[in-house]
């Protein structure tokens, strides 16, 4: 088990006793994105060969730093863009100490020691401290509401200053800024830019492009000043405005500093390492020191620094391969390529792109398609690009300027991309199809063509999350998307289908999980809010998204959603279940199956008195009333609650039955209390709402009488407590359950299964039952969260117990108490003044 | 039958929930009175062409009806099956004075003939 503990490590080390050979004890310090595709490489080439130790100054594991922008704009979670979750790091024995800043590094007696005052002695050791952001000393920029733009705290920070609604002033028009900007925009921030250079991005773009990106983002409303200086920062106890030199006076409650980084290489000056800007090392990736190495952006490799991710991954690589054992891995930075991650603005640049008296241009513009494009030739050779408005041929372009092989065959077409080279239309496929294999089509991940076809083709993928699963591409910043999808197309033909997201129906575009994930990013909180938003095809939608987006509201917001029954189904609106004929069944709960002579009474006086016709068992263990007129369900319910029952939810996409064996208390095979921990599991998730409806059963031994194995959820008590199992399906589709994991009380039992349905509330879609959601996100990927991660399971629980706390109330008695009359009688009855006549 | 003449007066249109409907009970049975989004009020028999499904119980959306039986989509003005589906249900014809819904008592009387 994996415990979290700030300054204390998470660890689940490899013991001594299987592991005869003394390993090599490697500590990094810093948890990036760098040492984390290094570490990922080495565990590749020699698994064992080390023992690792990695210190994290912030409180987390490994997450996508490229993902930022989509986690501000809220496209994307957290857990999204997580890299290695906390089982990676118990997988490979790592021990990880989260909130942990070294302090210090005694090279002569090769330790490191923390803040806390921990010491962890090294053989090898990895700095990857990453980078500081730059801070203009402006008076002011202490105050608070000035925030940096580097870390998920920041990002969080943001987050909440947003709320506001107020103003933002974003120092700084580059590419952090701008994705900045655009998110605190989609935030439903007021934005301005205040760039010192006369265009945005100066150092990626050149001056028409520049231009061009400016007329998009201001198309977006934001506001940008360029060849603006700012002079102050104002404010009393925080921020209240920006001032710039020309006098201009900008009123902020946010003020975000995007102005560049610089390498946080103090730790090695301290110990004495070589360091300019960066630490210095040497092709090997080795600092002055032959045992310490650095990564990263707190590097400085051939005189150069690095931000950009392609680079420290190359970086990273040699690392792993020398670490390994290999010492010929050198490392040698090659032309670099940026993309913008603002969605709706294709922009590519690569190589270098500098005016200069050698080098020669070509250059393509559409005005009315918002096209530019720029190559530029130095002998012969293509050594820089700039797209913008059609980034397509970027990859193209990008593999000849790394190979920097002679053009003059191609320079007329050149502009044109690899398909009209080719003489055929122009079609992006067929410009992917011209790729040479070793063409990179994931810059973040270093994934080339021939790696991507070679795993469609031998491990038989079929969509694009295969692939992200598989090879990495396209699985970080996702601006290769489009690439990889038309290598599925290549190479799968037909079979292949882009648009796999389903929508949810004809009245929006939009996918189950795309919606769920905006009513949240955007705040949601309203099914008529949610159709403005979105964009919404149909004025008040239809019977098939009104029922998913009232579940999707009510999950999300338990506190606060007001129900909908207009979006309720039938049966939910009513709580009973109407039948072919327009009557209705009414099934009571009988907490575990089990009941008493009191309530076996009153239903047989119930049905005697109202005439039901048919009475009858259910699979679930409880008693089902057929045939109820609906006007009399109001007293039927009234003489049900009198006895004390209530409504069994027979009808609802909710928790309906718990199915137990008598247990200890009777069966001799009995090795826990089947029976009481049932009845303990319904009074604890009764009213629950969730995708589709929940069935879960409790056997009382490995025979498992009340066939639990083929369950939503499925407990099969054992004598040394219990294994809980889920996932099970008996209806349309049979299939056993998966076996969740093992706890020994009956308490964690119920934790276990609290934030299981917790997690399925969360994530499943409409109508999914539990088995086809863990189907599709995968039952490691569960486990991990509910068993190995205690603080996520804790956190699931919470988010259940909040939610019960709104729910547990019994819709029969509400309605007999005259909730929802109108339901219940007709609004007028014509045949007594006909019968009048 | 002189009361099944000119308007009834079956109740508010506030009676009757936004997106959803109510039942007049009458000697041609039950009709289904349904309010729509934009608060016009509609009348047809609540009886689903394909198995009688009573369209009352159904969820509401534009000018239309799903059956809870089987999903049939019924509209609400002409009475008329959507999408793949052909079936007829007979509209009544009302009016709405003053928040008030009028029945048409001919329409009542011509389908009670009928």
């Amino acid at each position: 088990m994996n415990v979290t503990v700030e300054g204390k490590p998470t660890a689940n080390r490899k013991g001594a006793v299987d592991q005869p050979k003394p390993r090599q004890r490697l500590v990094v310090i810093g948890n990036g994105m760098a040492p984390g595709r290094a570490l990922e490489r080495l565990f590749e080439q020699a698994p064992d060969a080390y023992e690792v130790t990695i210190f994290n100054a912030e409180p987390r594991v490994n997450y996508d730093r490229i993902m930022l922008s989509p986690l501000l704009s809220g496209e994307k979670s957290f857990e999204q863009i997580v890299i290695h979750g906390d089982g990676w790091y118990v997988k490979h024995g790592v021990t990880l100490y989260k909130g942990a800043t070294v302090t210090q590094i005694d090279r002569a007696a090769k330790t490191v020691t923390t803040a806390r005052g921990i010491t962890v002695p090294y053989d090898k050791l990895l700095i990857a401290t990453g980078s500081l952001p730059i801070i203009i000393p402006v008076p002011g920029h202490k105050l608070a509401g000035v925030l940096s733009y580097r870390d998920l705290d920041d990002v969080q920070a943001m987050l909440l200053a947003a709320k506001s609604r107020g103003h933002a002033v974003v120092i700084g028009g580059g590419l952090l800024g701008l994705e900045a900007a655009v998110g605190l925009k989609e935030q439903g921030m007021d934005v301005t830019v205040v760039h010192l250079a006369p265009t945005l991005m100066e150092r990626q773009l050149d001056t028409p492009a520049g231009h061009l990106l400016q007329r998009a983002i201001e198309a977006r409303g934001i506001r940008i000043l360029t060849g603006a200086n700012t002079k102050a920062i104002l404010g009393e106890k925080k921020v209240e405005a920006v001032l710039l030199e020309d006098g201009t006076r900008l009123v902020a409650d946010l003020v975000i500093m995007a102005v560049g980084i610089r390498p946080n290489a103090q730790i090695a000056k301290d110990a004495g390492l070589t360091v300019n800007r960066g630490i210095v090392v040497d092709t090997s990736m080795r600092s002055s020191d032959p045992e310490i190495y650095a990564v990263g952006e707190c590097a400085e490799a051939h005189g150069q620094v690095f931000g950009l991710v392609a680079p420290l991954y190359e970086m990273a690589s040699v690392i792993a391969q020398q670490l390994a054992g290999d010492a010929t891995a050198a490392f040698q930075p090659s032309a670099l390529a940026t993309k913008l991650k603002v969605t709706g603005i294709n922009l590519f640049s690569a190589g270098d792109f500098a005016e200069g008296r050698d080098r020669e241009e070509i250059v393509l513009r559409d005005a009315a398609r918002g096209v530019y494009k720029r190559l530029i030739l130095k002998d012969d050779k293509l050594i820089g690009a700039v797209l913008y408005g059609d980034t397509a041929d970027g990859a193209w372009l990008f593999d000849m300027i790394k190979k920097a092989k002679p053009v003059d065959a191609m320079r007329d077409t050149l502009i044109f991309g690899p398909s009209y080279a080719g003489g055929s239309p122009l079609d992006p496929t067929a410009a992917v199809a011209a790729l040479p294999d070793e063409a990179e089509i994931c810059g973040c991940n270093g994934v080339c063509k021939g790696k991507i076809t070679a795993a469609i083709n031998t491990l038989g993928l079929k969509s694009l999350d295969d692939v992200r699963a598989h090879t990495k591409a396209s699985a970080s910043c996702g601006s290769c998307t489009g690439l990889v999808e038309q290598l599925l197309t290549i190479s799968l033909g037909d079979t292949y289908n882009p648009t796999a997201v389903q929508p949810m129906c004809g009245c929006t575009t939009l996918g189950h999980d795309d919606v769920r994930r905006l009513i949240v990013a955007r705040t949601l909180q309203t099914i008529p809010d949610l159709m403005q938003a979105l964009e919404w095809k149909t004025s008040c939608g239809c019977a098939k998204c009104r029922p998913a987006l009232n579940y999707y509201m009510i999950a999300t917001w338990p506190d606060t959603y007001k129900d909908d029954g207009q979006s309720r189904f039938i049966n939910e609106r009513v709580h009973a279940n109407i039948q072919k004929d327009g009557t209705y069944s009414v099934v009571p709960r009988m907490w575990g199956g089990v009941t008493s002579a009191k309530e076996l009474r009153a239903i047989a006086d119930i049905v005697e008195k109202f005439e039901i016709p048919t009475v009858k068992c259910t699979g679930g263990q409880r008693i089902d009333m057929l045939g109820v007129k609906k006007e009399d369900l109001l007293a039927v319910w009234a003489d049900l609650n009198k006895a004390g029952m209530v409504s069994g939810a027979a009808y609802a996409k909710g928790l309906r039955t718990v199915k137990t064996c008598v247990g200890t208390d009777w069966c001799r095979f009995g090795t826990q209390d089947s029976t009481g921990l049932g009845v303990k599991l319904e009074k604890f998730l009764w009213g629950s709402w969730t995708p589709a409806k929940l069935k879960l059963a409790v056997s009382g031994c490995p025979r498992n009488c009340a066939e639990a194995t083929c369950k939503d959820i499925g407990v099969i008590c054992v004598d040394s407590g219990y294994d809980v199992h889920f996932a099970g399906a008996a209806g349309l589709d049979i299939k056993g359950t998966e076996l969740l994991g093992h706890v020994t009380t009956e308490a964690e039992t119920i934790e276990v299964i609290a934030a299981l349905t917790q997690l399925y509330r969360e994530q499943g879609r409409y109508l999914e039952r539990i088995y086809k959601w863990a189907k599709r996100v995968g039952l490691e990927t569960i486990r991990q969260q509910i068993m190995a991660d205690v603080e996520r399971r804790k956190a699931l629980y919470d988010r259940f117990v909040l939610s019960q706390s709104f729910s547990q109330k019994d819709p029969w008695a509400e309605r007999v108490g005259g909730h929802d009359a109108h339901e219940f009688a007709p609004m007028a009855d014509l045949t007594r003044l006909e019968a009048a006549e | 039958m002189s009361a099944m003449k000119g308007w009834i007066d079956i109740g508010a249109v506030v009676d009757i929930p936004m997106l959803g409907a109510r039942v007049v009970k009458s000697a041609v049975g039950c009709i289904a009175i349904f309010r729509t989004e934009a608060d016009e009020v509609f009348a047809i028999d609540d009886k689903c062409p394909h198995k009688a499904g009573p369209l009352s119980q159904g969820i509401v959306h534009g000018r239309a009806v799903t059956c809870p039986l089987h999903n049939w989509v019924i509209s609400l003005e002409s009475g008329a099956a959507q999408g793949a589906d052909s079936g007829q249900v007979r509209t009544y014809r009302l009016k709405v004075e003053k928040g008030r819904i009028l029945l048409d008592g001919a329409t009542l009387a011509a389908s009670h003939a009928a």
